[in-house]
């Protein structure tokens, strides 16, 4: 599915103070029975929201667009629902100093961007954001730069893949451009190489 | 100098690269189920696309599925109604699919090897991030997001950037009664949830040839667990006695065999990393906290967080002991639990079921616990009742269900309560995972049966 383009983007951010955040954290099994890709945001985090002191439930915080998160965020399911219930709820950037490898792949095909910052930097945003909620954080695509007050850190992300974020692009119209090359390769599969049809029990 | 296993798989499938961009790595198989493909059908409908290669997918149900009155019409209507899309996707788009019901229907992960699917040097997606199991035939398989299932069925190749190599080496031979999941938790309790991250793992070494398939595949399954992409092992003798048979075996079996027997790691190949564990001092494992890093022998103690030197850890610690409601230095065989969960990916195969009807046999379960007992598939459970292991686990005393993910996850009928307490033979000990607010140990089969006989964590030498 193509995905909005995503070149910059400014907003307040909430700090999550938590390492390990999984997905069944991020959104339980139980809110995965829909088949749309929306309405997931009533499930985001759903156990810690009963607490009324977490992070998402103060009210300086109810504005965040950036979350801001301990390491390895998004470890076990490959359940993308994680990813759209964050999208769902209004985040546009993540940061963390550790992503597990199959959330950020989701995040990255939808959109949502993940941003690898050494954790010290991570530290220093949650005690900026923790003083003043009201921080005006701005996450560039173009430059690859996170800012704030008068800090810029610069991060990592590959030019393919930033080239695809900045451009929206549908993943699946790329590859259907080299479907000569599917084809050829096809053409050579070996003959013992199993098939689901026919049915054979 | 030499390739990898990783490598030669890899680039055995490489349809296209270009500087700069990720490969486009051909996928031999994906597997499909109701939890992940809803909304990659929609966007292939929205787009007006097909599915390029019916003949490689194939579908079943397991997430979201009861393991009891499967016959009847699911209670709940909005798992009902993703079941059924599924079921008219499959119709839709001409794909195999063995639904409730179904000789074939069971885990996703327990279906594809024993129909002989599995087969070394594929590559294998699957919506699920156990995808992972099926390495233990020297398949490179690995979990995907939605997106990544609609382009699967949309092209048959994945974009993927090419993931590091780690080798992990046990050595020796395990002890009676420690087990391929021992393995697996000690390994994730020394490299931690992240310890994968970008790598494929390569399991190498005596303790890992001497595991059966079953074994190679629980170890396989969980290498995600240790954030992983992928895991895989060589495949053998073993591997291909196992799959000569299977209804999806090669017609020509000679000629496979002749290419699986060059999927090795070459002598004088390099891995990125290198991990050495000593197969002949592990001991049954279990897990205190809530990852599946937080993991301990089974006879030592609950950890304190006060000793724990980085800080990161040590907040973890102490939330998990929290929501676990165990206090540091209680001995972990003196938790009591009310729950045994004996299924899933990870240990649901006849192998684990026997293993566990051995231990169990002419016992009674302790007072108070509950015990569930859910085969991997259909197949696994008619194997099973062929043996009579249904009648041995019904004597002691636990539920005999029909095949699904059951507790391993919070989705279906099967669930904790709040407050309650598993030892549970699969992979996941999130805060929530098997039910909102439950407690969750994992451990193997052998430590779940001990456990159900004595209601403390136990292992069969404790008897």
């Amino acid at each position: 599915m193509a995905m909005e383009k995503f070149i910059k983007h400014t907003g307040t951010a909430i700090p999550l103070r938590r390492s390990n955040v999984d997905t069944d954290q991020i959104i339980p099994a139980v809110y995965l029975k829909r088949v749309t890709r929306s309405g997931f945001e009533d499930g985001l985090f759903a156990a810690w929201r009963n607490d009324p002191d977490f992070v998402l439930n103060q009210p300086q915080y109810k504005s965040g667009t950036i979350l801001v998160a301990g390491p390895e965020f998004g470890t076990g399911s490959s359940r993308e629902h994680a990813v759209w219930a964050l999208q769902n709820y209004g985040f546009k950037v993540v940061i963390s100093s550790r992503f597990a490898d199959i959330f950020r792949g989701n995040s990255l095909k939808g959109g949502l961007l993940t941003v690898i910052l050494p954790q010290e930097a991570v530290e220093a945003i949650w005690t900026t954001i923790e003083n003043d909620p009201a921080t005006s954080i701005t996450v560039d695509l173009e430059t690859r730069t996170v800012s704030y007050g008068s800090t810029t850190i610069a991060f990592d992300l590959d030019d393919y893949t930033r080239w695809r974020l900045m451009e929206g692009l549908d993943d699946i119209g790329l590859t259907l451009k080299h479907t000569d090359a599917i084809d050829s390769f096809e053409a050579k599969r070996p003959a013992y190489k199993p098939k689901t049809l026919p049915i054979r029990i | 100098m030499g390739k990898t296993l990783a490598e030669k798989i890899w680039e055995d499938h490489v349809v296209r690269s270009a500087d700069g961009e990720p490969d486009l790595l051909y996928i031999d198989l994906q597997l499909v189920h109701e939890v992940t493909s809803a909304q990659a059908f929609d966007g292939l409908r929205l787009a007006g696309r097909k599915v390029r290669r019916p003949d490689l997918t194939i579908a079943t149900e397991d997430h979201n599925t009861p393991t009891l009155d499967i016959l009847k019409p699911i209670a709940d209507p909005v798992s009902k109604l993703q079941i059924d899309t599924l079921r008219n996707n499959a119709k839709e788009f001409g794909i195999r699919i063995h639904s409730l019901g179904d000789a074939d229907q069971g885990v996703v992960h327990v279906v594809g090897p024993q129909l002989g699917i599995t087969q070394p040097g594929m590559t294998i997606v699957c919506g699920d991030s156990h995808t992972s199991t099926h390495g233990a035939f020297g398949a490179i398989a690995f979990g995907i997001g939605t997106s990544e299932v609609e382009h699967v069925l949309a092209t048959q190749t994945l974009p993927s950037s090419r993931p590091k190599t780690m080798a992990i080496n046990v050595e020796g031979s395990l002890k009676p009664g420690v087990t391929a999941k021992d393995i697996i938790l000690a390994i994730i309790a020394q490299i931690g949830t992240g310890g994968g991250q970008g790598y494929i793992i390569e399991y190498r070494g005596s303790a890992i040839r001497e595991l059966s398939m079953e074994g190679r595949m629980t170890v396989c399954n969980m290498s995600i667990e240790a954030g992983a992409r992928a895991g895989l092992i060589a495949p053998d003798q073993k591997t291909f006695d196992y799959i000569k048979g299977k209804p999806h075996a090669p017609e020509d079996f000679e000629a496979a065999q002749k290419y699986w027997e060059t999927l090795f790691t070459d002598s004088d190949a390099k891995f990125d990393v290198e991990i050495t564990l000593d197969g002949n001092t592990l001991e049954p494992f279990v897990t205190w906290g809530t990852n599946p890093g937080q993991g301990l022998p089974l006879n030592a103690s609950v950890p304190n967080p006060a000793e724990i030197k980085d800080s990161e850890e040590r907040g973890a610690a102490e939330r998990a002991l929290e929501y676990m409601g165990l206090t540091a230095g209680t001995p972990l065989k003196n938790i009591a639990i009310d729950t045994v969960f004996l299924g899933s990916c990870t240990n649901g195969r006849i192998e684990d079921l026997r293993a566990a009807a051995a231990v169990i046999e002419g016992k009674k379960i302790a007072p108070k616990v509950r015990m569930l007992v859910v085969p991997g598939s259909e197949r696994v459970r008619q194997q099973a009742m062929k043996e009579g292991l249904d009648k041995v686990f019904l004597d002691f005393g636990a539920e005999w269900r029909n095949a699904g993910c059951s507790m391993c996850l919070g989705m279906n009928p099967d669930q904790l309560a709040v407050g309650e307490r598993s030892a549970s033979t699969s992979n996941r000990n999130f805060e929530g995972r098997q039910g909102k607010g439950g407690r969750t140990h994992l451990v193997s089969p052998l430590v779940a049966a001990a456990t159900a006989i004595r209601g403390t964590l136990s292992s069969p030498a404790d008897l």
